[in-house]
């Protein structure tokens, strides 16, 4: 069997790869890789597939020797006009298409964890969200039956205000959630409440949007300032609520 | 907006020493200035009128602090008037590119004195004076850049009077004392590198060796001291302490030094420097090979570039960690700044941040699988490659996934939310701390090929050997991916930081056990082929430029985001910003600041490299000088 050219082994190897991901992510899980992320994906397997293949001497000139004889040598005349006008060629098509207008929002880099300010004022008093706890964490040790209750009655009051966005899973899908931009959080996502104190979530959930910080603006979120609606102890209800549901523990220094 | 006028009338003293809130009023404060004026007067030759009003100062300064002992020190509270301008220039980005460019080449010149003094104790402990003359070349070419990094320490200080008196002053209330004694140990070092440099070939020998090594120690000391108050001071402005409720500083010099990030910061700095500092003088390496002519100088500078590579990835390795432990420390001490930083305005810089940590390991890696062409032998191993970068590129992609994604309304859509499902997870710390660990554990395996690369072991327990090391790095992955997903993805936030430790010391043990075994094995091996030091491609040396250019890189943009997550505040929570630029630029702006500083001070470097050579160069000025014939 003749052996397959380096330079061709190296575009069979990034095509493959590239080819890989296309599979796995877009066919076979439904999930695709965003493009802003392909293109760093592919940056890097390019960088690697050419650091392995210009590692040795030998490789390295099994590599460049087709396309130093492309250039210099006389005889590939015809060969090289071709090659210099399709490759500019199409590197002229790429940039054409990507500079063609199109009705797309612009894409936008969102924090999605704003940074908490060191204290807020909620329910007409200052918090310190340094030290502040959930009052009612302590029950799950100490009066488990209080505890489940207190669960039980946050998840009411998760199901009559908050599911219409959040999702009766905790999901992030509920029925208004298509509706919005950006679509609401999904709790059970490892990389949301599970990273977060519940200071952090007592202030997100009393001041909603509008008490996003000015500093990371600008600032999208349609979350009512839920201080207006609900009291101070259901909201730390329903914090217990989530992540009772979800199976997640809030982020703490001390051991259980 | 103040003007070069108000400026003028400031440095007369009209408003900086009389003005309401009194920015240098302090008796401490006026005891620093009597005596840097005493210094300085001493410096110029000085007059004796100017010696005599700098020793008046300084006793009563004194006095004064005998007369009048201060109760607390509190941060005064501003408007943006009371930050002098200067016509044309941004206080902000000047005090910003200064103080990058002084604490890259302090960073540097701190280093290499460690190393050297290394290197010097394996010349003496082998007797090879390669080590030594290797050692010698370091330290010169840091000689240069320590009077650029004190000439950058002067300017650092006179942009921070001009620009933020009032911050300078309130610092240099509480750290008064130490900053007196950091000028004190500034000269110690100075006379210690000096001695160390200029002593190198007097000091050769038997008790002289000894001595020269012990002021080599002495140096480190000073140095490391030096850079210890300094972290104190840029660390209280992060994690103030000795502050009582009212905002008032009540503590000592030491309880406001030991706040609660200097540790963490000391320990970052110590271990990156050395790895900076290894980088810097690997490009010099890089430089020097790619601009010799005769094959011995190529040969010089190849083993000097792979002796500093070396260096840079023993230091690389732990650096992770360290900054893992120091981003904890962060977020431990305020939930706020740990946000702002991971998950908050600067995630997408701490992806850039990610994206240059993966291009050092690509780059040393790259520079270890080139060197091995030095030997013919290599050739057994070179079929490895392939799998060492699956390996640490698969990891390198982990590393930087973002968990937040940049899409289009499209994307989204196909996403059903703003996180993917499978790379969404990737997108957190467990997933991160892995991938390094595996990144470092195949980096480590990279050196291993290349140690072998012109040896084969003789020893009877070969296979045995084998087997051995891969038994050790299996279960070894396989406990870093336990640890990792189990701790990572199904326990508390505290077990989550936790397994980082179990992490990290699976991965040293990993490297410790298996480089001493190997050790063990090719004691009295046999050499297959020679290694041919200058025998490398220009390639690698450019894998070396990449690795400093990199670091530098790196170290400019965390270092912006560790002064940036104060936001708002000079000193967190304690003294607030009102100066016109108390706002977080875009990222943009960040970054382009970062780079031009970046490009700043390789202008500088390879201005000092140039200098290191043409040191050597002698002109023929035959018949220029009366009386010499020859040149």
């Amino acid at each position: 069997m003749p052996k397959i050219p380096r330079l061709a082994q190296l575009v069979l190897v990034i095509g493959g790869i590239y080819a890989g991901f296309w599979l796995i992510f877009d066919l076979l899980l439904g999930q695709p890789i965003p493009a802003s992320l392909m293109r760093m994906y592919m940056f890097f397997v390019v960088t690697g597939v050419l650091m392995v293949f210009t590692a040795t001497e030998e490789s390295t000139r099994q590599l460049v020797d087709p396309i130093r004889a492309l250039v210099e040598e006389p005889g590939r005349r015809l060969m090289r006009n071709v090659v210099f006008f399709v490759v500019p060629g199409l590197a002229a098509v790429a940039v054409f298409l990507q500079m063609q207008p199109s009705d797309e929002a612009p894409l936008e880099l969102r924090s999605i964890h704003p940074a908490p300010p060191s204290s807020a004022k909620i329910f007409g008093k200052r918090y310190d969200l340094m030290s502040l706890e959930n009052p009612y964490r302590h029950l799950e040790k100490d009066d488990p039956e209080q505890f489940r209750e207190l669960v039980t009655d946050g998840g009411e009051v998760y199901i009559r205000n908050c599911q219409y966005c959040h999702g009766d899973k905790l999901d992030g899908k509920g029925p208004y959630a298509q509706g919005l931009n950006p679509v609401p959080l999904n709790f059970q996502d490892i990389g949301t409440i599970a990273q977060l104190q519940e200071s952090f979530l007592f202030w997100r959930i009393a001041t909603g949007g509008p008490g996003l910080p000015k500093e990371a603006t600008p600032w999208i979120s349609s979350m009512p300032a839920w201080q207006e609606f609900l009291s101070e102890e259901q909201i730390w209800q329903v914090i217990l609520y989530l992540y009772d549901y979800t199976g997640h523990q809030p982020r703490s220094w001390g051991h259980e | 907006m103040k003007g070069v006028g108000d400026l003028k009338k400031m440095i007369n003293g009209h408003m900086l020493f009389c003005n309401a809130k009194n920015p240098f009023g302090s008796s401490s404060v006026r005891s620093l200035l009597g005596f840097m004026a005493l210094a300085f007067a001493m410096l110029l030759g000085g007059s004796t009128d100017l010696l005599a009003a700098a020793v008046d100062a300084a006793s009563g300064a004194v006095q004064g602090a005998a007369d009048t002992v201060p109760s607390g020190i509190s941060a005064p509270e501003l408007i943006a008037t009371d930050y002098p301008t200067v016509s044309g220039v941004n206080s902000r980005v000047t005090v910003w590119l200064v103080a990058q460019l002084h604490l890259w080449f302090a960073a540097f010149v701190l280093a290499v004195p460690i190393f050297v003094f290394i290197i010097e104790a394996i010349g003496m402990k082998t007797r090879d004076q390669r080590y030594d003359d290797m050692a010698y070349e370091f330290i010169k070419i840091s000689i240069t850049a320590y009077s650029l990094t004190a000439i950058l320490g002067g300017l650092l200080l006179f942009s921070l009077i001009v620009f933020y008196p009032h911050l300078f002053s309130y610092l240099s209330e509480i750290f008064g004392e130490s900053m007196f004694y950091y000028a004190l140990a500034f000269f110690a070092e100075s006379a210690a590198l000096y001695l160390y440099y200029y002593g190198w070939h007097w000091l050769q020998g038997g008790f002289r060796k000894w001595l020269h090594l012990s002021i080599g120690l002495v140096l480190n000391a000073v140095g490391t001291t030096l850079m210890f108050l300094a972290n104190g001071w840029v660390t209280f402005m992060m994690s103030p302490a000795g502050i009582d409720p009212g905002g008032v500083f009540s503590g000592d010099t030491w309880v406001a030094m030991h706040n609660y990030l200097w540790n963490p910061i000391n320990l970052h700095r110590f271990i990156a420097n050395i790895a900076y500092g290894g980088s810097i003088v690997g490009a010099y390496a890089a430089f020097r090979f790619l601009s010799a002519g005769r094959p011995e100088e190529r040969a010089h500078y190849d083993w000097m570039g792979y002796n500093a590579n070396f260096i840079a990835i023993l230091a690389l390795l732990p650096l992770p960690f360290a900054g893992y432990y120091l981003a904890a420390e962060i977020y431990a001490y305020s939930q706020q700044m740990g946000i702002t930083l991971m998950g908050g305005i600067f995630a997408w810089l701490f992806i850039i941040q990610a994206v240059l940590i993966g291009t050092l390991f690509l780059s040393a890696n790259y520079y270890l699988w080139c060197g091995m062409g030095r030997s013919d032998g290599a050739v057994r191993y070179n079929g490895y490659i392939k799998y060492l970068a699956i390996a640490i590129i698969g990891s390198f992609l982990v590393w930087f996934t973002p968990h937040t994604l940049v899409l289009t309304n499209e994307e989204l859509k196909a996403l059903g939310g703003p996180y993917h499902k499978y790379l969404g997870p990737l997108g957190i710390m467990p997933a991160k701390n892995t991938a390094v660990n595996i990144m470092i554990l195949f980096t480590a395996l990279s050196f291993l090929f290349y140690r072998r690369s012109n040896r084969i072991a003789t020893v009877t327990w070969v296979n045995a050997g084998n087997a051995a090391q891969l038994a050790l790095y299996t279960t070894g992955i396989a406990n870093l991916l336990f640890l990792g997903i189990y701790h990572g993805y199904f326990t508390n936030t505290v077990y989550k930081v936790a397994a980082s430790i179990p992490q990290v010391m699976t991965t040293l043990i990993i490297i410790v056990v298996s480089i001493t075994l190997d050790s063990l094995m090719y004691r009295g091996s046999r050499e297959v082929a020679p290694l041919n030091w200058g025998r490398v491609p220009n390639r690698a040396q450019y894998a070396l430029f990449l690795l400093a250019v990199a670091f530098t890189w790196l170290m400019g943009l965390m270092g912006y985001i560790r002064s940036g997550i104060r936001q708002h505040w000079h000193v967190t929570d304690v003294f607030r910003d009102a100066s016109p630029d108390a706002y977080t630029p875009t990222l943009g702006y960040a970054a382009n600041i970062v780079s031009i500083g970046t490009i700043l001070f390789m202008v500088l470097v390879i201005f000092v490299f140039w200098l290191s050579q043409i040191s050597s160069r002698r002109t023929d000025a035959r018949g220029y000088w009366k009386g010499v014939q020859g040149g």
